[in-house]
């Protein structure tokens, strides 16, 4: 041990560390400052970035030493730092509260909605800070140049970057309020729903008070880790963990043997061991797990641990895994289910065909590359239950699952969630949370497990791999005749959502068109790669990118207008889908391909203004001419919910504070979405409150009921629904009450500004709430939302209670020099129904294209024969802000009749149509048709150099 | 696991040197961190014993310039370097590249001397080294702790991808040094990267020219990855001295670059074949930008940051 003598946040600090600890440890779990956040620990994602003599750094691979006698500044002094800096400013969020400063940079992420899940923003707000120093009127160049390699996953970099330039007009101007950011225009607001309001967490995000579960700790809290398989596939012939449990430190080691209860979990299908027995499937497969005083020592004890092997044949893609004599994943074989969608005859509809085109695409596995890295932490209470730590997309489940394998009633436990750095539907199966729960039953000490970065990316469930044939055939005027499409699906080691995703893959899989005659057929294979399950789009990413890309193939063989081909065949009010939903309503999607088309005309026309439609055509760079632009476009439709079937319900309770607040409550998850300020305003507006009084409590399963999985574009559907209706509920309560004792009609109170008006007298809300409790009423109302009914798949009817469309544009630069790609302006139109709060929407929309961006530019998970080669974020490139380009986007409001205020899903469809946009832009520009993603500048330049017209 | 026990922030080269000797081959130096403790965590390399930073040795740490010669510190991070107008002006190839490393948190703690011991072929500060034909000086602690120094070319300081001729138990690089570019002089780095795959740049290349009358009257040409180690196009330079560079010679040019090249396909990362496309690209892009540069005198770097 030694001293290191440093100054934090403008305090001296001396503190005892080991010397070979860095920066972030220091902070983060000997001086409490949590603030700081541990992404990656390999100097790739930033998020851990503070300032150690102004400038910044990334504190996970800064020895601490190094900071002796130095000055470091975090995210807990950026707002101090204001203040010591003469900075005075008015709390423009809580002009109440005078005493409450934040720094112009916090206070314009805030109010300008930067922070989503919230993980990355210290890190981004450090180095922007430090930009600003010395730089208060940065442009685009200079803030991109700052926080090139301070990514945030939420991919609000517009935000960023306009919140930014805010902040440093406010430092320089005070008293001037915060420039808003250029929002798309929406419907007239309610009296709450319908404006950009700022999250409710937005200030704990932008000040580091937020707790993201790493950020919790208990006394005498020990440390625990995962020992991964050995082999992608193989068997176990033995395990011996005496050497390590005979480690100093060690409190205990976990194999199979130890789980009392059920040994498998699984979401859809309980074949998912929560440690390995048998056999191993895949890389990440979990065999042991220790607890020990610190991590050091844990980490120590799974290097003693003694596993003894037998390696079997290795299953590495899907379509090998469909061979007859492929090695069996699984002993009931390697098929986890073939999907199946049938309308019409397709003989007849490729009969009826003048064009027929057909060809196989293919996508790669790609990571969720959430922020925020698993964690999650057990605790035994004294009575014996179990309560769990966790940021998990789905609550009730997780208890569930944990119940299950420790053998325990559900009320023995209890999932208690914690804030979620990015979800995107990679934290819906189980990571640690059984674990924790094992160990802490085993050692009665509480028990964190945090996963760091490469463990992350070998464990956790992927989006599929996919091999997409599409056929299609149409007549000579465009009409679709027929589509036929097969797929592979790499569903990996253990089924997770894999057919639930597969599913929605292949009913998709033909586009938002209305075609007479459609055949899918996807086979969604086990293989030893690591599983594949739920990642925004669901599937539909990928059979978007084949099927949109066909359509512009198609285009061409017919000589027709890219435009008018998906026109003539889009869904509209009265299409029958592919499974034989007839479409009834909200269909808004010829909406959106009018709006992205007249923007794009627009903009083509400050260049030649002769143009009417879009021009499609290849545009050289003026003064380099080897660079062409070019315009690409796709549509794309999501549904809303779960569907095919599945009961799709949630609940949600509010209540009223005598202090005037209320109180919404459901376990529905926020992973950055904007959850509570949707379910906040819903009761906000139904209770007539101000939107500051209302407070949002999430996911725990003793105090919040069950709302559900946050996954499927659901959340603001259903949950916003059982919000709204319980509030609505609550109302007519305090209704009925204040009818009684003033002797008037209920409905002929008004309720507004957080007051009752009853004929004359004005009822603070909290005073009606004590009333009613008083009366021996309940100020509170619990209501179950049941989201329509749904068929499953095959047996026709609704598949699906909504769906929600979406058109956009890419402009892309390609450089036939060197093959690279910019994706210079996205044009986008997406309709959601209805805009709830507008700013939150512009977030997702965002957000879903730029990571969309990088499924089509950037992405690539590589597993070579079961063993993954981008097992650290420097193998595995997501999009920066260097990536962000110009986005452009239009809401279309095309309301459901059962959605919230008309509300339907945004969460996916935003990530859908970008990567086949892209894709068909590029062939614009130059003439090669990407067959796979991501693009590849390599291949395009070869395919230049070689006259030829794809790249597979 | 431990991956250090021990962590020194020695003020001389001398102290940094004993630190060294102490552990016996069992420490090791370190500057930024950014390649070494990366490497240490992911078990690319075994733990050692101590850390020598050497970060805080301020002759490691100046720039400086005498009698035309510029001395640049080994501990000199890739941010100072950019902030350097003597730099900017006198040697621009080095500001490109030191420009383009990582983002801001990696410049302002990794440094030159760690780019150039890290040996890598594509070290892009040591890309823009080599065409600056630079030495290093090497302090040497001999038997008995007596320090001993030495001027070596940086090219020879390279034995093998990641392999440095520095005998890591008793040397340290101390500082660079070049001869900043006079009248007439002028030098550009162009690099290319992949959004994809593993985070190295696939092909960087530093131009350095000498021109008087309308003709190249001496070229430097650095790239890497085109071999084990960074390396100069001899033939191509020797090619261009004493003509003129039109866009005729560009071809000769590139094809005598390929000449000297040893293209290899790394897996994830970049083909042979595409490699082989870039050169000709590179190559004019940085010769064409070093020209200009030579013969008007006027030079501001090109692409920092991004
Ligand atoms: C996210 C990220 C992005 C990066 N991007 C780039 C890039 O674009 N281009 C690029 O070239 N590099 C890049 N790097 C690699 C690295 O940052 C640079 O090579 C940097 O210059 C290394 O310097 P350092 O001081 O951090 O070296 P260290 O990690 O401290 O040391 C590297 C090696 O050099 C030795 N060493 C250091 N100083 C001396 C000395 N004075 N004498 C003798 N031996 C010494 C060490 O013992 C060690 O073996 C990147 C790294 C990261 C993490
Ligand atoms: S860069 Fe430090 S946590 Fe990612
Ligand atoms: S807000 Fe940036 S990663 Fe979520």
């Amino acid at each position: 041990m030694t001293t290191l003598h440093f100054t934090v946040n403008g305090k001296p600090i001396e503190v005892e560390i080991r010397e070979n600890e860095y920066l972030a440890e220091v902070l983060r779990y000997r001086l409490n400052l949590t603030g700081t956040k541990i992404g990656c620990n390999e100097a790739e994602c930033g998020s851990c970035s503070v300032l150690v003599n102004g400038v910044p750094v990334d504190s996970c691979v800064y020895p601490a030493l190094k900071a002796d006698g130095c000055e470091v500044l975090t995210i807990e002094g950026l707002a101090d730092s204001w203040k010591a800096e003469g900075g005075r400013m008015k709390d423009e969020l809580h002009p109440s509260r005078e005493a409450f400063i934040l720094h112009p940079l916090q206070e314009a992420f805030v109010q300008n909605g930067a922070p989503q899940c919230g993980f990355c923003i210290p890190g981004i707000l450090m180095t922007s800070k430090a930009l600003l120093d010395h730089n208060p009127n940065p442009t685009d160049h200079d803030i991109t140049a700052a926080l090139k390699d301070t990514y945030c996953r939420c991919g609000g970099y517009s935000f960023i970057k306009d919140a930014i330039k805010a902040a440093g007009e406010k430092m320089q101007h005070p008293d001037q309020p915060i420039r808003p950011v250029g929002l798309p225009e929406t419907k007239a607001p309610l009296k709450v729903i319908g404006r950009p309001l700022p999250r409710p967490d937005a200030v704990e995000k932008v000040t580091g008070a937020a707790m993201y579960t790493d950020d919790v700790s208990f006394p005498g809290m020990l440390h625990a880790r995962t020992l991964r398989a050995k082999y992608p596939h193989a068997l176990i012939k033995r395990i011996d963990t005496s050497r390590a449990r005979a480690l100093p430190g060690v409190a205990a080691i976990l194999t199979a043997d130890d789980i009392p209860g059920e040994k498998n979990h699984g979401l859809v299908i309980n074949d998912w061991p929560a440690l390995a027995y048998e056999k191993v499937r895949y890389i990440g497969d979990p065999v042991a797990v220790v607890a020990a005083d610190t991590r050091e020592i844990a980490t120590a004890a799974l290097g003693l641990i003694e596993v003894d092997y037998e390696p079997l044949p290795v299953v590495s893609d899907p379509v090998q895994a469909y061979q007859p004599d492929a090695p069996k994943v699984m002993d009931s074989g390697n098929l986890l289910k073939h999907i199946k969608v049938r309308k019409g005859d397709m003989t007849r509809g490729f009969a009826a065909a003048d064009v027929i085109v057909e060809d196989t695409f293919r996508t790669a596995t790609t990571e969720h590359a959430f922020m925020e890295p698993e964690c999650a932490i057990g605790r035994v209470l004294d009575d014996g239950k179990i309560e769990v730590y966790v940021g998990s997309q789905i609550p009730y489940q997780d208890r569930s699952q944990i119940a299950k394998c420790l053998n325990v009633a559900v009320e023995q436990v209890r999932v208690i969630g914690c804030l979620i750095g990015g979800g995107f539907g990679g934290k819906e199966d189980i990571a640690g949370q059984i674990h924790v729960a094992l160990l802490t039953r085993a050692t009665g000490h509480p028990v964190k497990m945090l996963y760091d970065r490469h463990e992350s990316l070998l464990f956790h469930p992927k989006r599929h791999a996919t091999v997409i044939r599409v056929k299609i055939g149409a007549k000579r005027d465009g009409t679709l005749t027929a589509v036929e499409t097969e797929l592979y699906g790499d569903s990996g080691a253990y089924a997770s959502l894999g057919e639930k995703v597969m599913t929605r893959a292949t009913t998709h899989s033909a586009g938002p068109y209305e075609a007479p005659n459609v055949q899918a057929d996807c086979y969604a294979m086990y293989t030893n790669n690591p599983p594949s399950g739920a990642f925004r789009g669901f599937g539909v990413t990928q059979s978007a990118f084949a099927v949109e890309s066909m359509m512009d193939r198609l285009a061409e063989a017919l000589a027709m207008d890219r435009i008018e081909l998906r026109r003539k065949n889009a869904l509209k009010v009265g299409s029958v889908t592919n499974t034989g939903q007839l479409l009834r309503e909200s269909v808004g999607l010829l909406e959106c391909v009018d709006k992205v088309e007249s923007k794009i005309v627009e903009l083509q026309q400050m260049g030649d203004a002769s143009l009417s439609r879009i021009s499609f055509a290849p545009h050289p760079v003026p003064g380099a001419p080897h660079r062409l632009r070019a315009w690409g476009l796709a549509v794309g439709y999501k549904n809303t919910g779960l569907g095919g079937g599945a009961p799709d319900k949630s609940s949600a309770e509010v209540e009223l504070r005598a202090d005037g607040t209320a109180e919404v409550r459901t376990s529905s998850a926020e992973l950055g979405q904007g959850l509570p300020a949707v379910v906040a305003m819903c009761a906000a507006e139904e209770l007539g409150l101000p939107y500051e009084r209302v407070r949002v409590l999430l996911s725990d399963t003793d105090c919040t009921p069950d709302g559900g999985p946050t996954t499927a574009s659901r959340q603001t559907y259903v949950t916003g629904n059982a919000v709204r209706y319980a509030a609505k509920t609550l109302r007519e309560a305090v209704a009925a009450t204040l009818a009684e004792k003033y002797d008037v009609p209920p409905d002929s109170i008004r309720f507004e500004e957080g007051l009752a008006r009853v004929s004359g007298h004005t009822v603070p809300l909290g005073d009606a709430a004590v009333l009613m409790k008083n009366e021996g009423r309940s100020p509170k109302a619990l209501y179950e939302y049941w989201a329509p009914k749904t068929q499953p798949l095959g047996t026709g009817g609704d598949m699906h209670f909504g769906f929600s469309f979406a058109a956009q544009a890419a402009e892309v630069e390609v450089d036939t020099q060197t093959g690279e790609v910019h994706v210079l302006r996205l044009v986008a139109a997406h309709d959601i129904g209805r805009a709830i709060n507008p700013m939150a929407l512009q977030g997702q929309i965002e957000g879903g294209m730029i990571m969309a961006l990088g499924n089509a530019l950037t992405e690539e998970f590589i597993v070579e024969g079961g063993y993954v080669f981008t097992d650290y974020l420097a193998r595995y490139k997501m999009p920066s802000i260097k990536h962000a380009p110009e986005i452009i986007s239009f809401i279309v409001e095309d309301e459901t009749a059962d959605g919230p205020y008309g509300a339907k899903g945004v969460g996916e469809i935003a990530s859908i149509p970008t990567t086949p946009a892209i894709a068909n832009a590029i062939y614009n520009a130059v003439g090669v048709r990407v067959m796979s993603t991501p693009v590849d500048q390599d291949k395009i330049l070869l395919a230049l150099r070689r006259g030829e017209h794809e790249t597979r | 696991m431990t991956l250090w026990e021990h962590y020194h922030l020695p003020r001389s080269v001398d102290e940094a040197l004993s630190s060294l000797a102490a552990y016996d081959g069992r420490a090791c130096v370190v500057a930024g961190g950014t390649d070494l403790l990366l490497e240490l965590q992911q078990g690319r390399k075994p733990p050692v014993a101590a850390l020598v930073d050497v970060t805080r040795v301020s002759e490691m740490t100046q720039i400086a310039e005498t009698d035309g010669t510029i001395y640049v510190g080994a501990a000199v991070t890739h941010t100072h370097i950019v902030a350097s107008p003597l730099l900017a002006a006198r040697a621009t190839c080095l500001v490109e590249s030191c420009g383009v490393v990582g983002g801001p948190q990696v410049r302002n703690v990794g440094t030159l001397g760690g780019n150039v011991a890290h040996a890598l072929p594509a070290g892009d500060g040591t890309i823009s080294l080599v065409a600056l034909e630079a030495e290093a000086e090497i302090a040497v602690s001999g038997r008995r702790s007596a320090v001993s120094r030495e001027w070596r070319p940086v090219l020879s300081l390279f034995k093998g991808p990641g392999k440095s001729a520095l005998d890591r138990s008793r040397e340290l690089i101390v500082r660079f040094r070049f001869k900043g570019a006079g009248s007439g002089e002028g030098s550009a780095f162009k690099r290319m990267m992949r959004p994809q795959g593993v985070a190295l740049p696939i092909m960087g290349m530093a131009v350095w020219l000498k021109v008087s009358g309308g003709v190249v009257d001496e070229a430097r040409i650095a790239l890497g990855p085109a071999g084990p180690t960074p390396m100069r196009a001899t033939k191509a330079e020797t090619y261009l001295s004493d003509i003129p560079l039109v866009d005729d010679v560009l071809p000769q040019l590139a094809d005598l670059v390929l000449q000297d090249a040893q293209l290899r396909t790394s897996p994830h990362r970049a083909t042979a074949d595409y490699r082989a496309e870039l050169i000709p690209v590179l190559l004019e892009r940085a010769l064409k930008l070093a020209h200009r540069r030579a013969a008007t005198g006027e030079a501001v770097p090109e692409g920092l940051g991004m």
